[in-house]
């Protein structure tokens, strides 16, 4: 197998490194850097546990080469924190209790940050409409809804 | 996945150069990277197109509206251009999968996949769309075949769809919950010499229900074509609807999409 060299942006910091092209954006994130914040769900598009930004667009990890990504910025959700202090987001999840089992979270909240700056003000159908993408088993989705309203600020 | 060499090359002849073989263009791949990886498709190489700057661009002229066969589903949901001069197109493109999909999932790469359930193939076929390759114009009645399977010749480039501008248009689509894909979808276009409905999702590849047009096209109203009932035994049964459950939905839907625009 020939592996072919790949260089990008994630969460700031440059990595470069020899991948088979067959890698998956995911992969690369959880095997080859060990950011295990993202995970792997459904794997075929669906439930949204995999999304990460790629150059600030929310987008599925699972369903993107590795080397779509070369030369470009990945941001995780371990790249959201600054220091000890939570991203609003984050914490709003947090104050809302916005999950139980936590594993669909971080990507809700991903897709969360990508939803509030369309729509920083969000209606409660723009904010369901804005999470089609994620799927929760646990929650009911009610204190999802709670958690991005109170990042929003209403 | 089974093992491959990617290409991102910087022009449109370096990436016509390097398809050769069973290279496969990689646009989105929010379609084709889910085949690959579950060995439904596979490419020894894949040249991705994205970076390639004459497959970008929309531009609307009086009579139609061209996109750039690159363009994003969430770009063609945000474009002003599209949102007024063919709002149910720019409609269908926010209808597609999820925000993050649409962030990735291209006009090119859908039609060029031709899923048997995507919405785009509904629009070329109801918009009178055509296909500018590199090699030749397409138009949209001629362009899907097969299950998956388009007249595209291997190693041939969409570069830009057109679609032909209409008086009123809507596409109404009953979406598989979790996929969100079209369990049917059917989008009515309405011209001054006749309509034109195409349907996905019940068949292996998108249609145009002729019969609806004839009727609608006598009358522009859902009466019209109440209780009509496409013939459904060429039509697909799943878990999720069966064959003539699918048919029964396509008068439904057609008669909504209608409502549709005859209110706004």
């Amino acid at each position: 197998m020939t592996t072919q060299t790949i260089q990008l942006k994630v969460n700031g910091n440059t990595v470069v490194t020899q991948i088979d092209p067959r890698t998956l954006l995911v992969q690369l994130i959880r095997d080859h850097l060990k950011l295990t914040g993202t995970h792997v769900g459904c794997d075929t598009a669906q439930c949204g546990c995999c999304t990460v930004h790629l150059n600030g667009l929310a987008v599925k990890s699972c369903s993107i080469l590795a080397l779509q990504a070369n030369g470009q910025e990945v941001t995780t959700i371990e790249g959201l924190t600054q220091g000890d202090e939570l991203h609003p987001v984050q914490n709003a999840f947090r104050e809302c209790h916005g999950l139980q089992c936590g594993y669909c979270t971080p990507g809700m909240v991903m897709t969360t940050i990508q939803l509030l700056k369309h729509f920083p003000k969000p209606t409660d159908e723009q904010i369901r409409e804005g999470l089609e993408g994620n799927i929760c088993r646990c929650t009911g989705y009610e204190n999802i809804v709670k958690s991005v309203k109170a990042a929003a600020g209403i | 996945m089974y093992a491959l060499t990617y290409h991102q090359p910087a022009t449109l002849p370096d990436a016509l150069k390097s398809v050769e073989g069973d290279a496969k263009f990689l646009a989105g791949g929010q379609s084709l990277i889910q085949a690959m990886k579950l060995r439904m498709t596979s490419s020894s190489s894949l040249v991705d197109i994205s970076k390639l700057s004459e497959l970008k661009g929309i531009s609307v002229t009086d009579s139609a509206v061209t996109v750039g066969a690159m363009t994003r589903h969430a770009e063609v949901a945000l474009s002003v251009q599209i949102q007024q001069a063919i709002p149910a197109l720019a409609k269908l493109a926010h209808g597609i999968g999820d925000p993050m999909v649409r962030n990735m999932g291209t006009l090119g790469g859908s039609l060029a996949y031709a899923d048997p359930a995507a919405c785009y193939p509904s629009a070329l076929l109801a918009l009178a769309g055509t296909v500018q390759t590199n090699e030749r114009t397409i138009s949209a009645d001629n362009f899907f075949v097969n299950l998956y399977e388009t007249c595209l010749k291997p190693g041939e480039l969409i570069q830009s769809v057109s679609f032909q501008r209409p008086l009123q248009a809507a596409y109404i689509k009953f979406k598989h919950p979790a996929s969100r894909l079209a369990m049917v979808g059917v989008f009515v276009a309405r011209y001054k010499d006749g309509v034109r409905v195409g349907v996905t999702g019940c068949k292996t590849y998108a249609f145009r229900a002729t019969q609806i047009e004839q009727l609608l096209g006598q009358k522009f109203s859902p009466d019209a074509i109440e209780g009509i009932e496409l013939p459904w035994s060429d039509m697909l049964s799943d878990i999720h609807a069966g064959a003539q459950y699918r048919s029964a939905l396509i008068s439904i839907l057609a008669a909504r999409a209608v409502e549709q625009c005859l209110s706004s």
